[in-house]
Order: structure tokens, then C-alpha cells, then sequence
């Protein structure tokens, strides 16, 4: 019983260290993520804390990122576009134990950046930018994903 | 009788297709475009009455503006739209608030709901229900809130001259540099070129019917 309890208690300050990484980043950060060399494929999904269709979809992203390794998913927080205080995204990451990185956008002129991410971009979210940088191939939706709909996207940036 | 049989899937095969290639190579709707002629609409406003471009005779412009009760950035501007329609109504400018969410996705923006949001902010402009989602697919709007603002150009004719954002800064009013929607409507008001078109309207997706 002693051991579980170790066990367990190991596993929560495991959790717990890695929740506490919710950088916030400039948009900078974000084109550094989308245009650098990399073997994986990106996968950078807008959502925030307020948006109950991003949340519907945050397993999806959650699973991808667990079952795929040449795979890189980025989940970008922009509720400081309406909230300067990210501690409602702290607390929500913390309480769904996201595994995938997680960022806060700290901009408040969307149309400062926004089309930096893709010109077709209307504002809303959920939306989701998937770049391969081996291929130079890049995909975005401004939609909710349902199950399945991701490997498709992933599958049309691959070759 | 095989052979007809056969011909009769032949041909609907044939008309499947025909029809697959039609609507594939029709545009999707896009809506407007700066300087488009905006179509007049007839909407009901929480009031029970109905609401119309047409209406307001003495009217230079208009600032029509698809919102909603429940969006955050609705939210986070509701006190902005309140104020434009003070500034901007008794210069011609009147705001037109236009709510097209389907409230069986999003029950808060509901007819009932609209109103009570109308009455305990003390809405002195329309909140109009846009049902049938009409008004919005042909106007292009695809975010709450979404501003268009409309040069009356002649007693029957409105040209959109703005569409986009109200501001650069949604949460908080104070630290905006760029008024898109004053900006436009100044400008029209002086009869100078407008200086920003088009901006991005920052939002909540507007909650389509079946979809």
C-alpha cells in the first residue's frame, strides 16, 4: 500500500511539472515553429478556454500526439486576446493534464498576425495549420475536426 | 425490359454526375465585396415590429453588424456597439445589430433570449432575428461580431464601404489605436476615401444551421 502510494504520489508531481509549462509566446515564436526544419510533422491547433468546440476537439489532438512520433503538436492558447491574466488556461491545462505543448499567444491586434498563420483565416476558432517542412506542403482549416479528420490532413501534407 | 432498365441507371448515373460537376464548379458565395450593392432585408426586431434598410428615410449610412448574446468578443463589445449607435445615429449613421446564430446549437441566442438581452442593456437600436440565416450568407458574414458599414449612395441603393472589425483591441476599449468602424464612418461622413476597407472580424464562428 505504501508503494502505490509512492507510486501514485510520483505520478502526480509528474503531472503536476508538466503542467506548469504554458509559455507565453509572441507570434514570432510561431513562425519560428512553422518554418524551422524539422522530421515531424507541425501541428498547430487555435483554440481557448471559452470555445466549447475547441475543447470537443482537444482529445483528438491529445491522442495524435501520444500515438505519433514523427508528428509535433502545438496547442495555441489566445484567450489573452479577451484576458490579460492566463491563469484560466494554467488551471484548465492543468485540470485536463494536457500532454501536448501548450503556448499562450500573448497578442491582443489579431489583424496585426493573423494572416502570418494564413490569409485565409476569417478569425474564428477552433482552427488548425498543419505544415510539413520536408515537403514545403501546408494545410489549414478554420473548422471543428471530427474523428479521423486530422490523419486525412496529416496524410495531404505527407508526399 | 433489362436493357431499359439498364439505360434508365445509365441516365441517372449521367444526371448524378451532370449535377456533381455543376455544383462543383458553381462558386461558393462569398459574399460582399467593398462596394457591392447591399441588399435591403425584413427582419423582426425584439420589439415584435419588423426592420428594414428602407426604413430609416433621413439615413446616410448604415452600421449593420451580426452579433450575438453569447460570444466572448459580443461581450467584450457590447458596450462599443452601444456606443456607436450614440455617437454615429444622430449624425445618419444608425447601428443595426443583426443575431443569425441558430439557437437550437446555441439556445442563449435565442429569440427570448435576444430580447432580454435588448431590454437589460438598454438597446436603442434594432436586435434583429435573421432566422432563415439569409441576411448573413449574403452578406458574407462569418464571425459575432461582424460589422459592415453602408454608404447610402441613393434613396434606394447602399454601398458596403467597411466590412470587418470594430476596433484593434477586443478586450480592452481603452487601449485602442485603430478605430476601423469610426474611421470608415468619419470618413463617408466628410465625403473622404475611406481608409481601411477591410479587417479581419475577430470572433465566434456564426452557428450555421446543420452543420
Amino acid at each position: 500500500m505504501k508503494r502505490l502510494a509512492f507510486i501514485l504520489l510520483g505520478f502526480w508531481w509528474l503531472t503536476a511539472s508538466a503542467q506548469s509549462e504554458a509559455p507565453l509566446v509572441k507570434i514570432q515564436h510561431l513562425e519560428k515553429v512553422m518554418q524551422t526544419e524539422s522530421d515531424q510533422i507541425q501541428v498547430i491547433n487555435f483554440w481557448a478556454t471559452w470555445c466549447a468546440p475547441c475543447i470537443k476537439e482537444l482529445p483528438l489532438f491529445e491522442k495524435l500526439n501520444a500515438a505519433r512520433q514523427d508528428v509535433k503538436v502545438t496547442l495555441v492558447s489566445v484567450d489573452i486576446d479577451l484576458d490579460p491574466d492566463p491563469d484560466k488556461v494554467y488551471r484548465f491545462v492543468a485540470r485536463k493534464k494536457l500532454k501536448s505543448d501548450v503556448v499562450i499567444l500573448n497578442e491582443t491586434d489579431p489583424n496585426s498576425w493573423i494572416d502570418k498563420i494564413d490569409k485565409s483565416w476569417s478569425g474564428a476558432i477552433p482552427a488548425t495549420l498543419i505544415v510539413n517542412s520536408s515537403t514545403g506542403k501546408r494545410t489549414f482549416v478554420e473548422k471543428e475536426l471530427k474523428e479521423g479528420d486530422l490523419e486525412e490532413l496529416i496524410a495531404s501534407v505527407k508526399d | 425490359m433489362k436493357y431499359k432498365s439498364t439505360m434508365n441507371a445509365v441516365k441517372t448515373i449521367f444526371a448524378i454526375a451532370l449535377i456533381a460537376v455543376m455544383t462543383a464548379g458553381r462558386p461558393v458565395a462569398t459574399g460582399y465585396e467593398i462596394g457591392d450593392t447591399a441588399t435591403d432585408f425584413k427582419l423582426k426586431n425584439v420589439d415584435g415590429k419588423t426592420v428594414s434598410l428602407s426604413d430609416y428615410k433621413d439615413a446616410k449610412g448604415y452600421i449593420v453588424i451580426f452579433d450575438c448574446n453569447t460570444c466572448p468578443y459580443s461581450k467584450a463589445y457590447n458596450d462599443r456597439i452601444i456606443a456607436l449607435n450614440k455617437k454615429y445615429a444622430p449624425k445618419g449613421f444608425p447601428v443595426i445589430t443583426i443575431n443569425a446564430n441558430d439557437p437550437s446549437i446555441s439556445p442563449g441566442d435565442s429569440f427570448e433570449e435576444m430580447k432580454s438581452r435588448a431590454k437589460s442593456k438598454n438597446y436603442d437600436f434594432p436586435y434583429l432575428f435573421d432566422e432563415s440565416q439569409e441576411v448573413a450568407r449574403a452578406y458574407g458574414a462569418t464571425n459575432t461580431p461582424h460589422v459592415f458599414v453602408l454608404d447610402k449612395v441613393s434613396a434606394n441603393e447602399s454601398k458596403v464601404a467597411y466590412i470587418g472589425a470594430i476596433d484593434d483591441n477586443s478586450r480592452n476599449a481603452n487601449a485602442v489605436t485603430k478605430r476601423y468602424v469610426e474611421d470608415a464612418v468619419d470618413a463617408l461622413l466628410e465625403q473622404k476615401t475611406v481608409p481601411t476597407t477591410r479587417t479581419k472580424a475577430i470572433g465566434c464562428t456564426i452557428k450555421w444551421k446543420n452543420s
